[in-house]
């Protein structure tokens, strides 16, 4: 069970992509894309650039199945928190049932 | 895997702790609780971007026009920062990994120097907001909330609020309130995180960590990529939600 | 059966490996460690219990002659804040999950003992708080802390109740990670995960709830501290907030927080159960999958605490379907027990009449819960004290009469005493039947419409609170006798065996105290769980650690 050891070249390349995801987060921020895309395009930049990070340098992709488990977890409960939330939210302007 | 551990005895490692069986469980044991400690970060920081989200859907013209009056400049630069620390401690464990102790303690100063940049960038924009009237509530007594607003038809001050239809200086407020509050605790996590890695470097510096024993490397590693991808979403979250209507 | 060989008796155990008040302060023996939270814990619930003493004293008559309104209030609110947050969270998981966790599955501690001992001083410190906060002043907005009230216009000690409650938290979330990570990966060789007793399973499904969601509430607690000292909202409406928002983020906590302290229960009963109609538990994997569920299912359900809270009738609807489906995990458990029990060869030892009190009242808590999740019927019953009666069934009527159990049944184990049978017997039917005379008038009050937290009522609901009040003096007596008879046997009760039930789990295969590492040598487990051979094989292991195979 010994430890997977990550060469510097993946290191390395993981750090220019990340760099590169910032310079073109803050550019396309000043763009006007329509609707919500603004919003989605922004979060879909960070959600790559966590999924790097949490990839490569915290070594996730070579972990065991437990950790993406655990992981996981945290993720699914975060979307119950915002899902049931904004259950509520969403839905107050709707016309009353009775 | 549970059956390895009782039959073999290896030779006792002195970073062994008397109640493991082997190095290996002691290992995975340390990263496993690291990951779920990640997990209650998570959900400690998803209680304020739950608050981010609720108020950025209710008020967006007010989100837009506070986000817009950030620095982007020093958003963007600290982000630069913090990807390099993250790099640089990305290769601390590595070095440590195949046992290159300079190159380890170069990398776990270089990775403090960029968190503590970090943290002077930080205190610079705080200032800014500061002098412009911008922090919220009471925070510093004697200092309300009280931004100038950009009047139409003077000349572009960007120390002045431009609002715009819809925008009210009171949600301006609970944006900043927001801001403060997540990169608050943001920044104490980053001040936490160089207080564990002053104890690294101390146990470094005596040759403590090598390719046999360096959980408390790791493990603090994974803790500061995590401080790292809270700042990766709150730069676009808090910096750029307003840039495309241009009023700075 | 050939495994069971215990340790010749040895005279070194955890109890007296080391002396003095520093070997105690200073311990990492999760042994010690669950000692010192049951110290703590049981302090808290005796300054808990004199405030519900005191409201019941004060229902005895309509025109709340004893207290003043605003010291009513408070009354009230620190009896829910202190038995909730250090009381009731802690209770099973800290005392006798820290206790039996390693020796259930076969490890020689927790995986992070100093976390484990950082936690218990974590936790004294944020009792420590509170009781200053008690002290200095009270509190007095109801232990749910609700804005604007208790940001804006409460005149207590807010803040400091919240420090003390937000410290406490990371206890919560220290002994959850300490316990998944040592299911994960201190288990004995040949302790699969079906082979783990049920205690196991629900403490799992506890520490999820632990990790989960403790750090939502300590950030709301910042958040609204933030808000009363400095003036800045999220909550505030006057600022541009939401108050519904903290009742959302609240509750995300607040509701699993009732599993918290159900589940340990559900596990220690479930042990109970097998253990004393020398049983395996009818269906094992169903109940061990419903620990499970009900963990995931207990963070779904949080809006129905907000029906009449001017929250979204839909999203009503939602919360309100999903909290009836929280009911099925729950039933699965109550069935099952049933079903192990039928044909089993029950005896009924102290432990086994609180696990049977448990069955009962958990099922009439969990029944009148889907009263209150029913979108109408909830309007009529909302605040009242039909609520009140319902939770105190829930977390008087189980989580307590479990941990009573759970604490006779391992009593020998911890102390190496056995406590007087006869009078635990005693104290046990003391105690059900004056949970009942406390509880079951609430019900029917409650219905009648006696709102929650009000001292001065109509007089035709007097004899209902004077049955209450004096089922509530029943009930303290019957807490009184085992707290005097179980100090007693720590010096008094005749010498426990290594395993007095005669049963196959793993925390009776060690001497009675177990020594610090708990087993001389690694146990291999080659059993399922709830294996049980017949009573004079499992003499084997005999009284006083002798073997009658030896023999």
């Amino acid at each position: 069970m010994s430890e997977h050891i990550v060469s510097v070249k993946v290191y390395f390349a993981i750090f220019l992509a990340l760099l590169v995801g910032t310079v073109l987060t803050a550019w396309v921020a000043f763009f006007d894309f329509p609707g919500p895309l603004n919003a989605i395009v922004a979060l879909t930049i960070a959600c790559i650039k966590a999924a790097l990070v949490i990839l490569y340098f915290m070594h996730m992709r070579y972990s065991s199945r437990l950790i993406w488990v655990v992981f996981g977890a945290a993720l699914f409960w975060l979307a119950i928190m915002f899902a049931l939330t904004f259950s509520d939210y969403s839905t107050r302007s709707w016309l009353p049932v009775f | 895997m549970a059956e390895s551990y009782a039959t073999e005895h290896e030779v006792s490692h002195p970073g062994l702790q008397h109640h493991f069986e082997n190095m290996d469980q002691q290992r995975e044991a340390s990263a496993l609780g690291m990951w779920v400690f990640l997990v209650t970060e998570i959900m400690f920081f998803g209680g304020m971007f739950l608050a981010y989200t609720l108020y950025r859907w209710k008020y967006p013209e007010s989100f837009e026009v506070a986000s817009n009056h950030l620095d982007i400049w020093l958003g963007a630069v600290n982000t630069v920062v913090l990807i390099c620390s993250s790099f640089t401690m990305a290769l601390t464990v590595y070095c440590t990994q195949i046992g290159r102790q300079q190159l380890q303690i170069l990398f776990l100063v270089l990775t403090m120097i960029f968190g503590v940049t970090f943290l002077g960038i930080k205190a610079v924009e705080y200032k800014q907001k500061y002098d412009d009237n911008l922090i919220p509530g009471r925070l510093i007594p004697g200092h309300p909330f009280n931004p100038s607003v950009q009047e139409e038809g003077k000349p572009a001050d960007k120390h002045k609020l431009h609002l715009i239809p819809g925008a009210t200086v009171r949600n301006v407020e609970l944006f900043y309130w927001i801001y403060f509050a997540m990169t608050g605790m943001h920044a104490l996590h980053m001040i936490i995180g160089l207080g564990i890695m002053l104890v690294l470097l101390f146990f470094s510096v005596r040759g403590r960590y090598g390719p046999e024993y360096h959980n408390p490397i790791e493990i603090s590693g994974l803790y500061w990529h995590f401080v790292d991808i809270v700042w990766i979403f709150l730069f676009p979250l808090l910096y750029l939600l307003g840039r495309h209507i241009g009023h700075g | 059966m050939e495994e069971f060989k215990v340790p010749p008796p040895s005279k070194i155990n955890y109890l007296n490996a080391e002396y003095g008040l520093k070997s105690w302060l200073l311990t990492r023996d999760h042994k010690r460690i669950a000692l010192l939270y049951l110290g703590s814990i049981s302090f808290f619930f005796m300054i808990g219990g004199i405030y519900a003493m005191l409201i019941r004293l004060e229902l005895l008559t309509p025109h709340g002659q004893l207290l003043t309104s605003t010291t009513y209030n408070k009354v009230f609110t620190q009896h829910g804040i202190i038995m909730v947050f250090f009381f009731l969270i802690p209770s099973i998981p800290a005392t006798l999950g820290n206790f039996l966790v390693p020796l259930m599955i076969g490890a020689k501690d927790l995986a992070f003992p100093r976390i484990n001992l950082l936690s218990w001083y974590i936790y004294m410190l944020g009792g420590i708080v509170t009781i200053y906060a008690l002290l200095a002043g009270g509190v007095d907005t109801g232990w749910t802390f609700y804005v604007p009230f208790s940001t804006t216009f409460s005149n207590s000690y807010v803040v400091a109740t919240g420090l003390g409650i937000f410290i406490s938290g990371f206890s919560s979330i220290l002994t959850g990670l300490n316990f998944i990570v040592t299911i994960h990966t201190m288990r004995a060789p040949g302790m699969t995960w079906f082979r783990m007793p049920l205690f196991i399973w629900a403490h799992y499904a506890t520490s999820l709830i632990m990790i989960l969601g403790t750090p939502v509430i300590a950030i709301t607690i910042l958040l609204l501290a933030f808000e009363r000292l400095a003036h800045v909202g999220i909550f505030d409406p006057a600022l541009g907030g939401d108050p519904i928002l903290f009742q959302h983020l609240f509750w995300f906590y607040s509701h699993p927080a009732v599993y918290i302290m159900v589940l340990p229960g559900m596990g220690v009963v479930s042990e109970l159960i097998a253990n004393f109609s020398r049983k395996n538990v009818f269906g094992y994997k169903f109940v061990a999958f419903s620990s499970l569920a009900i963990a995931i299912f207990g963070f779904l359900v949080w809006g129905h605490h907000l029906f009449v809270a001017s929250q979204s009738v839909y999203a009503g609807m939602i919360f309100s379907f999903l909290s009836f489906a929280v009911a099925i995990p729950s039933a699965v458990k109550v069935f099952n027990w049933s079903a192990t029990l039928y044909k089993g060869s029950i005896s009924y030892e102290t432990p086994m009449l609180y696990g049977l009190g448990f069955i009962g009242l958990f099922t009439i808590g969990g029944m009148t819960g889907l009263f209150l999740a029913a979108l109408a019927v909830d309007v009529h019953l909302s605040d009242t004290y039909f609520v009140i009666a319902h939770f105190h069934y829930i977390m008087v009527g189980g989580t307590l009469l479990a941990y009573l159990g759970g604490l006779h049944y391992w009593w020998p184990k911890i102390t190496g005493r056995m406590y007087p049978e006869g009078w635990g017997r005693f104290s046990a039917l003391v105690v059900f039947i004056g949970f009942n005379l406390t509880f079951l008038p609430q019900f029917v009050l409650g219905y009648m419409g006696m709102p929650r937290r009000y001292h001065y009522y109509p007089e035709e609901f007097q004899v209902l609170h004077v049955l209450s009040t004096a089922g509530a003096s029943i009930l303290g007596v019957g807490l009184l006798i085992p707290a005097i008879y179980l100090l007693w046997s720590m010096r008094y009760g005749p010498i426990a065996p290594a395993n007095p039930w005669h049963l196959p789990g793993l925390e009776w295969r060690t001497q009675s105290p177990p020594p610090t590492e708990n087993f001389e040598q690694t146990p291999v487990v080659t059993w399922e769980a709830y294996e049980f051979a017949p009573i004079d094989e499992m003499e084997v292991v005999g009284r006083y650690g002798e073997s009658k195979a030896e023999v």
